[in-house]
């Protein structure tokens, strides 16, 4: 019987089908963290239990990180002492640790695949729900809880029912200044934010087989925001020649054999999915958020729809939109910016900073914005510096930070102030997400260096020589 | 973590008529810097609870003492967001056992049963006829039956039934978890992993 990628991952990682209930699941590779684990390796130690493949974990420090002076202790107590109890938990466990000031250190989901520990067709999970960026590799990656990471860490297994199956076509060719960013905001704002949910996506056709593994990441990485568990992108020549000398790649005789798995992992012609969209590339201009989940986002150009051509009830429309202090029917282009952010697992890596000085060469930063740039990893940050990318940047009137979370969630000290307009090109424009009482509005790396040199919301395209 | 055994329910609720509670309004991230389960329910829709200076809003439902139990009913997409299981640890910490709403994002919901509360989905018809009977009455009370799958109205006597497959009923009925049961596979998983190209 054709079946389709995820289902050739997904079965093969079954230990046992329980009936009437959730699948007993095999994980090849488990992320942890410094916020999501603790309790975790707590509950270990209460039921006297070991980690049972500790080769199989990998432990990296980045939510609760600062993003400057790194080589200084970390002024926080409370966040000192996660990133000291992810230190002894990795030591005591015998896990790999990339903690603050290892070279290797940066967001979980950047140094993955950077370094090659995430590879076509495994099973990965980790405490934090945009676990779904490695699906760009063809990977069944999701965010998993708390309880999860324990059973992970004792069993290498979780319970979790099979979802549905979902795939999501874009077909045709991207437009002038249109990034992967958004190709997936465009699609989130189609489906809505509940609208995934129950189903693992596949992206299909033309715009996905043309992008980049940076660009794949981006996507598959915000598959979440629509409800999905994750969502995956079949490897592909692209991929294979991403992974090739890696650091944890596989090399020689090793690389061979993988490479003849890997080639296997695609949808058969006449796989049956549970639902299938389909949208044309040529539709997609750059996109933007207005609204308080990534759902509400629409082309930079247009106006800010009605309550009745969104599907939402009246009274959360409205709460969302007062939050923001927008109104119905605003246009966003013009709109003051007092922030810019860009960084993040969706997009810190170095072809965000690539796009972002495209835009930023030859101008200068608004006196009106504050602007923080955040690489995904120091691998990232010293391919800002080799490429001369930090001049530019520095020219402008740019500060570089070091890497990690940052303002995406603002668990360190970079918070948006109350009240205050941020261009993100992070993954959540939730209320306070950003800070409390932060307006926060999701774009592109393009659209983020429009807005820090002109100091309101601009169409990229305008400035794109 | 042991959590209390879940068999009937019965309790007023708490009306949370908002769409797309996302689990950042359920406990921001600034309050996840903890090592240890303690504590969470303080924290619990924190920015929505109390003013930028601790002061409680009096708008807000949990500072409504008109309003009480140990059911959470909630607009649809509860939950959606972030991975944190902290949102259904200050759930359960703050004294609720069950939530109710019509659409509950996949995460949470996985969290929840893993921790001893019982999401209860139900149609979007009568998720409005609970923020109803609750308006009529702050002190309402509904009925949870996890045996027999069921919610009701108790003043109206108006019942619809709600999934939740055997395998985690027996296990919110019973107070296990996964773990023991996963400790008891593990010449199953040594095969699979020994069978894995990674």
């Amino acid at each position: 019987m054709p079946s389709t990628l995820f289902d050739k991952v997904w079965d093969s990682h079954v230990v046992r089908h329980i009936a009437d209930g959730p699948d007993v699941f095999f994980i090849d590779r488990h992320f942890i963290h410094e916020v999501t684990s603790p309790v975790a390796f707590l509950g270990l130690e209460q039921r006297g239990l070991k980690v049972m493949f500790p080769e199989r974990t990998f432990a990296t420090a980045d939510h609760n990180t600062p993003t400057i002076n790194q080589h200084l202790p970390v002024q926080d107590p409370l966040s000192a002492n996660q990133l000291k109890a992810l230190e002894q938990n990795a030591a005591k466990y015998g896990i790999s640790h990339w903690g603050l000031g290892n070279p290797k250190n940066g967001i979980v989901h950047v140094v993955g695949p950077e370094n090659g520990i995430t590879l076509p067709g495994m099973t990965i999970v980790c405490g934090d729900s945009h676990t779904s960026t490695h699906g760009a590799f063809g990977c069944i990656a999701f965010g998993i809880g708390t309880s999860e990471v324990e059973m992970v860490l004792s069993s290498q297994c979780i319970m979790q029912p099979k979802p549905k199956k979902m795939r999501i076509n874009v077909n045709g060719k991207l437009g002038k200044g249109i990034l992967p960013k958004d190709v997936v905001l465009y699609i989130i704002s189609k489906l809505t934010a509940a609208g995934a949910t129950g189903y693992f996506v596949e992206y299909a056709g033309e715009v996905f087989e043309n992008m980049s593994m940076e660009g794949r990441m981006t996507v598959c990485n915000m598959s979440i925001e629509m409800g999905a568990r994750g969502g995956m992108i079949a490897p592909d020549e692209t991929t294979f020649a991403y992974i090739k000398g890696k650091d944890k790649a596989p090399k020689g005789e090793a690389w061979d054999k993988a490479l003849a798995y890997w080639k296997t992992l695609k949808t058969d012609a006449d796989a049956k999915f549970d639902v299938e969209y389909n949208f044309e590339a040529k539709d997609i201009e750059p996109m933007i958020t207005y609204g308080t989940n990534p759902g509400m986002g629409t082309g930079i150009t247009q106006h800010i729809p009605v309550t009745t051509e969104t599907g939402n009830s009246k009274a959360s429309y409205e709460k969302s939109l007062n939050y923001m202090g927008f109104h119905e029917d605003d246009v966003l282009l013009g709109k003051k910016v007092d922030y810019v952010f860009i960084g993040s697992c969706t997009n810190g890596r170095i072809e965000d900073f690539r796009a972002f000085a495209s835009i930023v060469k030859g101008r200068k930063k608004a006196d009106n914005v504050t602007a923080w740039i955040v690489p995904g990893s120091h691998i990232v940050e010293q391919q800002i510096k080799d490429e001369g990318i930090l001049d530019i940047l520095t020219e402008a009137g740019f500060e570089l930070r070091q890497p990690g979370c940052s303002a995406c969630l603002a668990m360190n000290d970079d918070k948006i102030p109350a009240g205050k307009y941020a261009v993100s090109t992070s993954n959540r424009n939730f209320e306070g997400r950003q800070g409390p009482g932060a307006r926060t509005m999701l774009a592109s790396p393009l659209v983020a260096a429009a807005a820090a040199v002109t100091g309101v919301v601009t169409d990229p395209r305008e400035l794109i020589a | 973590m042991a959590y209390d055994k879940f068999n009937i329910l019965k309790s007023s609720a708490v009306p949370m008529p908002i769409e797309n509670v996302d689990t950042d309004q359920i406990i921001p991230a600034r309050f996840l810097k903890a090592t240890e389960r303690k504590g969470f329910g303080d924290n619990l829709f924190r920015d929505w609870r109390y003013n930028a200076d601790d002061t409680p809003k009096k708008d807000f439902v949990l500072n409504n003492p008109i309003y009480s139990g140990k059911i959470l009913v909630a607009g649809k997409n509860f939950g959606s967001g972030s991975s944190r299981e902290h949102a259904a640890w200050a759930i359960y910490d703050y004294g609720f056992r069950c939530v109710v709403s019509s659409f509950f994002a996949d995460i949470f919901k996985g969290n929840s049963l893993n921790i001893g509360i019982l999401p209860v989905t139900v149609s979007a018809e009568f998720l409005d006829k609970i923020f109803k009977a609750i308006e009529a009455d702050p002190k309402t009370e509904l009925e949870v039956n996890l045996p027999a799958q069921t919610i009701t109205i108790l003043a109206t006597g108006e019942k619809e039934s709600f999934d939740i497959n055997g395998y985690k009923k027996n296990n919110l009925m019973n107070g296990y978890d996964d773990i023991d049961f996963l400790q008891s596979l593990k010449d199953d998983i040594q095969k699979v992993a020994a069978s894995s190209i990674y």
